[in-house]
């Protein structure tokens, strides 16, 4: 496992493409820092995970660097103020997202003064781990070469990650991005710093810098950097995709991650260049993350690096950059490669945006009609995961799923290599895509059903139970009230009124006990589903690139989606009378249940409240985290249903060629 | 809705297939030089026979015509079965074929794409089962012929079966050097004595042979321009070449010589123009393997044992039923997943 690399030696994956670069527009000029905008808008849903808990209302006065949101569960990332001023929305509104949909955001208004909260950095060095990686959660740092996953999780929490070698992605394959080049050119020594903090945290002996030998300048001014250290600069072919985690560990170290492994797990942890410069300011300096370079490239006219407030309206960007030209359509984030079209032109810079390219159509001229597929297998020359693009291809389209898991769709890492090269013009990604999502629907709808199987069988054997008991009491009570009778008349009548009140709100000694189990039971469940969801996050999101792992949380087809949206406003609707009853008290937060879990939950607490029981104290946010996570569901939904029918539609045009 | 990626970089399947067109130019050229110039006229009714059938087909199924008639991929298969058969025969005889091979062997399994066997070789099989005569009749090389045809002659022949005043058919034609061997030693000839008769040249059949170099240089433009993987053509040629080999150096007077194998017949024109035919190949670099080594074992066991003197055709179409075995079982292994 120790795996000692001889310099230079580097071990090359299968396929790969190697399109027009496209980078020399955008380092022509340094890195701008770019101008408060008027207001920012701060999706709640910057990264991969829970969504973070609001701590401030609207109209409150914040301070530059201060807490607005903070990380929720294990996999969450806080959100912080990248500028003093007030804040003046917590609403929905549209967020830089393939489905277009509108998600929460935090709007604020700068006060112009800029002003920082107290921060200081802290003497890391001398700190137990532990405290380190929790005051980490604070920090809001997030892999900011685009697969946003927060950066606490990736630094195992008890300090003994058994992680060997360190391997920092500075690659940065895909056309067009330039920013971390950039980053590197300008600021290799803060760089260096960050890596040092990574290398503690993780206890790392071993660390490797993989970057594409087509930044000879940032190649030059890391070397120098790491000059007196024991840090390597490996330099790799150009070679898309060799900025993907795993394509980078087996270029570095000849290892392949197994599939179903985290890079951890072999000793090795991956981050990107950028990410361990924003460990390195908040360590050392105490800023939590607030900005991240981006590249605004393409059909501007004057291509440049940027320092962006995250919530930066893209537009203020874009005139920053001189203005898009008249022939611009539209925007994409990202690369050419794995991008997506932006929906509208007001979306905010979030901490995935590391790239926004002006797209006009002599840029990016629009796919030919597809032809069929003539097996020529050049994509799977093509594929660096050694897949049959072809075949999964085929499986796709005659919707064969369980074909196209056993050939491993799961492993694609949608990288668009096959894409790229396909004569056919034809668009594999999106069918993968489209059978990936329907899979992982058909998953859940199956987990769901077994639950509910599972829920009901526990469900008929309480209730079997509980008349049982009732029985048993009800003799026991006609037996007391013979006795009782003989030696006090009195008493006895009062004894009966009381019983007989008491059965009618069901609130005996024994009911109240019931309760709490179903209280128990309840609990246990949103538990389990809490810690369902998280693995399957986990999962899905450590092994791919964002936009990947995005599109693998749509968790429904159209149609499930729509009945889930109808039982989860239900469920919402009772938890509200039931809150509406017993003021004061709000419902759980249930936002990582799903929409069953919830309506159940929903129902335990009416129960519950009508017994008397004060439900466990929550937080008042959980009302609105409810709806986001039901608005969320739709969206999503709403986004899948229009994938699958755009899938279609790119099925049909192909049929009709 | 990602759509992604927006950028790409692929010859169009159009210009794939015109450049295996265009490899197969020398080749046409030299069979011009070497037998006259009536294989024009045969390259011509199959070119429009294809393009024809194709696009009625093509109307038939209710698909657009334009972009599936311009992919090329019929012109191959018309002038890969005009290569393949005699070119001194009927008019009908390539227009049979060519009609066959689109109608049959590729419009009704889907069109380009879908169809599970070589169309080309489809085609082949069909006219060498129905007109065996016809398609054994083949042209003597213009030196060895006692009255070489000129163009026109050739033309008045495929176009009315009338030869020259006092031209007998035996006197153009001649048996093939495959055709000639099996007979041969079939009487007990000595391989020595038989390969000393003027139909043999130095690697093949004297004419044939410089036809097959030029598939062979044809073929290496391909791999050079990527259109082909080596993996098919060295395959069939190494275990064409090895498989003859092995019988020759146990038996010389009985067993030709590998090189004669390679340069004679169909040989070259299947190493790389028949088998390349992505469609109905395997897909993977293992399996192309495979595939490639049981046309030749499947051809050479035709030749010296069957009942053809070739065997490229039916080895092909036997191999392309095999196809989807072969690609199940070949499979490389993915990226961090155990064999």
């Amino acid at each position: 496992m120790n795996a000692l690399v001889s310099l230079g030696k580097i071990f090359k994956f299968n396929g790969g493409v190697h399109p027009p670069e496209n980078k020399a527009q955008s380092t022509q000029l340094p890195i701008a820092k770019l101008s408060l905008p008027a207001s920012l808008v701060l999706p709640l849903r910057q990264h991969v995970g829970n969504i973070p808990k609001v701590k401030v209302s609207v109209g409150d006065h914040v301070l530059k660097g201060q807490l607005l949101a903070e990380a929720e569960g294990m996999v969450s990332a806080a959100i912080h103020a990248p500028t003093s001023g007030t804040i003046t929305a917590i609403a929905e509104a549209i967020i830089p997202h393939p489905s277009g949909l509108p998600d929460h955001c935090i709007t604020l208004q700068p006060d112009g003064l800029d002003t920082w909260i107290d921060h200081h950095g802290i003497d890391w060095r001398n700190t137990d781990k532990r405290t380190l990686v929790n005051s980490l959660r604070l920090s809001g740092i997030v892999g900011l070469g685009g697969a946003t996953f927060p950066t606490h999780v990736k630094l195992n929490a008890d300090g003994r990650s058994g992680v060997h070698t360190l391997v920092i992605n500075a690659a940065e394959c895909e056309p067009y991005i330039t920013c971390d080049d950039m980053l590197m050119r300008e600021r290799a020594t803060e760089i260096v710093q960050g890596i040092a903090i990574a290398q503690h945290l993780l206890g790392a002996t071993q660390v490797l810098i993989g970057i594409e030998d087509n930044k000879p300048e940032a190649i030059a001014a890391m070397q120098q950097a790491i000059a007196n250290s024991t840090m390597q600069v490996v330099v790799v072919p150009t070679l898309y995709p060799s900025g993907d985690a795993r394509r980078l560990v087996h270029l570095l170290l000849g290892e392949e991650i197994p599939y179903n492994k985290r890079a951890t797990e072999v000793g090795i942890q991956v981050f990107n260049v950028a990410t361990v410069l924003a460990l390195h300011r908040f360590f050392d300096i105490g800023e939590p993350s607030i900005s991240r370079i981006v590249s605004m490239t393409g059909n501007v006219s004057q291509p440049r690096n940027f320092e962006v407030l995250f919530g930066t309206p893209l537009m203020h960007l874009v005139d920053a950059a001189g203005g898009a030209k008249p022939d611009t359509t539209h925007f994409i984030m990202g690369g050419p490669m794995m991008g997506f079209n932006l929906p509208e032109a007001n979306v905010p810079i979030t901490k995935a945006a590391n790239c926004i390219i002006a797209a006009s159509p002599n840029l990016f001229a629009p796919p030919p009609p597809a032809m069929p597929c003539i097996r020529c297998a050049r994509c799977a020359d093509a594929c660096p995961v050694s897949l049959q693009p072809q075949e999964l291809y085929w499986f796709a389209k005659s919707d064969n799923f369980e074909k196209a898991r056993d050939y491993k769709l799961f492993d694609c890492i949608e990288c668009g290599a096959c894409s790229y090269v396909c004569p056919s013009d034809i668009p594999l990604v999106q069918y993968y895509r489209y059978a990936k999502s329907e899979i992982i629907a058909a998953d859940k709808a199956k987990e769901a059903a077994d639950l509910a199987r599972e829920r009901n069988e526990a469900r008929l054997a309480r209730i079997e139970r509980e008349k049982l008991e009732r029985a048993q009491k009800h003799a026991e009570r006609a037996q007391a009230a013979k006795t009782d009778a003989n030696k006090d008349l009195n008493t006895g009548n009062q004894q009966a009124v009381r019983s007989e009140t008491s059965e009618a709100t069901q609130a005996t000694p024994a009911d109240a006990n019931d309760a709490k189990k179903v209280a128990i039971a309840a609990a246990i469940e949103r538990a389990k589903a809490q810690k369902l969801n998280s693995t399957a996050e986990l999962k899905s999101d450590v092994a791919k690139p964002a936009q990947a792992s995005t599109e693998s949380q749509t968790d429904a087809s159209a149609d499930e989606a729509k009945k889930a949206a109808i039982a989860a406003a239900i469920a919402r609707a009772k938890a509200q009378k039931a809150a509406a009853l017993q003021s004061g008290v709000a419902p759980k937060n249930v936002e990582a249940a799903s929409t069953s879990v919830q309506q159940e939950i929903a129902e335990i607490d009416a129960r519950r409240q009508a017994v008397g029981i004060t439900p466990v104290e929550q937080p008042p946010q959980a009302q609105a985290d409810k709806q986001a996570a039901i608005a969320a569901a739709i969206a999503r939904a709403k986004a899948q249903k229009a994938a699958a029918e755009a899938a279609k539609a790119a099925e049909t045009s192909e049929k009709k060629d | 809705m990602i759509r992604s990626p927006y950028i790409s970089d692929a010859p169009s399947v159009s210009t794939i297939m015109g450049k295996v067109l265009l490899a197969l130019v020398p080749a046409i050229a030299v069979y011009v030089w070497m037998y006259g110039g009536g294989i024009l006229i045969t390259l011509t009714l199959a070119t429009l026979t294809a393009l024809l059938t194709e696009a009625l087909m093509l109307q038939l199924r209710d698909r657009p015509v334009k972009p599936f008639l311009s992919d090329y991929s019929a012109v191959i298969t018309a002038w890969l079965l005009a290569l393949a058969i005699p070119p001194l025969t009927p008019w009908w005889l390539i227009v049979l074929g060519t009609a066959f091979a689109i109608i049959f062997a590729k419009q009704l399994y889907g069109g380009l794409g879908y169809n599970p066997f070589n169309p080309a070789m489809v085609g082949y099989a069909v006219l060498l089962i129905s007109f065996p005569v016809l398609m054994t009749k083949w042209p003597a090389a213009l030196q060895l012929a006692q009255t070489p045809l000129s163009f026109s002659e050739q033309w008045q022949f495929i176009f009315s079966g009338q030869l020259p005043q006092g031209v007998l058919i035996d006197a153009v034609t001649s048996a093939t050097p495959l055709d000639y061997l099996k007979t041969q030693l079939k009487l007990e000839q000595d391989i020595s004595v038989i390969q000393s008769a003027p139909l043999f040249g130095t690697l093949g059949g004297k004419g044939s042979e410089y036809v097959a170099v030029a598939y062979l240089l044809g073929g290496l433009y391909l791999w050079q321009q990527k259109i082909i993987s080596w993996h098919l053509p060295t395959a069939f040629l190494g275990v064409l070449a090895l498989f003859s080999a092995a019988f020759w150096l146990a038996d010389a007077a009985h067993y030709a010589s590998p090189v004669f194998h390679l340069f004679s017949g169909a040989s070259m024109l299947c190493a790389f123009f028949i088998i390349t035919d992505p469609v109905s190949g395997p897909t993977t670099p293992r399996g192309k393997l495979y595939f490639a080594g049981g046309v030749a074992i499947i051809t050479y066991l035709i030749r010296v044992y069957g009942g053809y003197p070739d065997g490229v055709a039916f080895a092909v179409i036997f191999m392309n039923i095999c196809v989807p075995l072969i690609d199940i079982y070949t499979q490389p292994r993915v990226f961090g997943h155990e064999k």
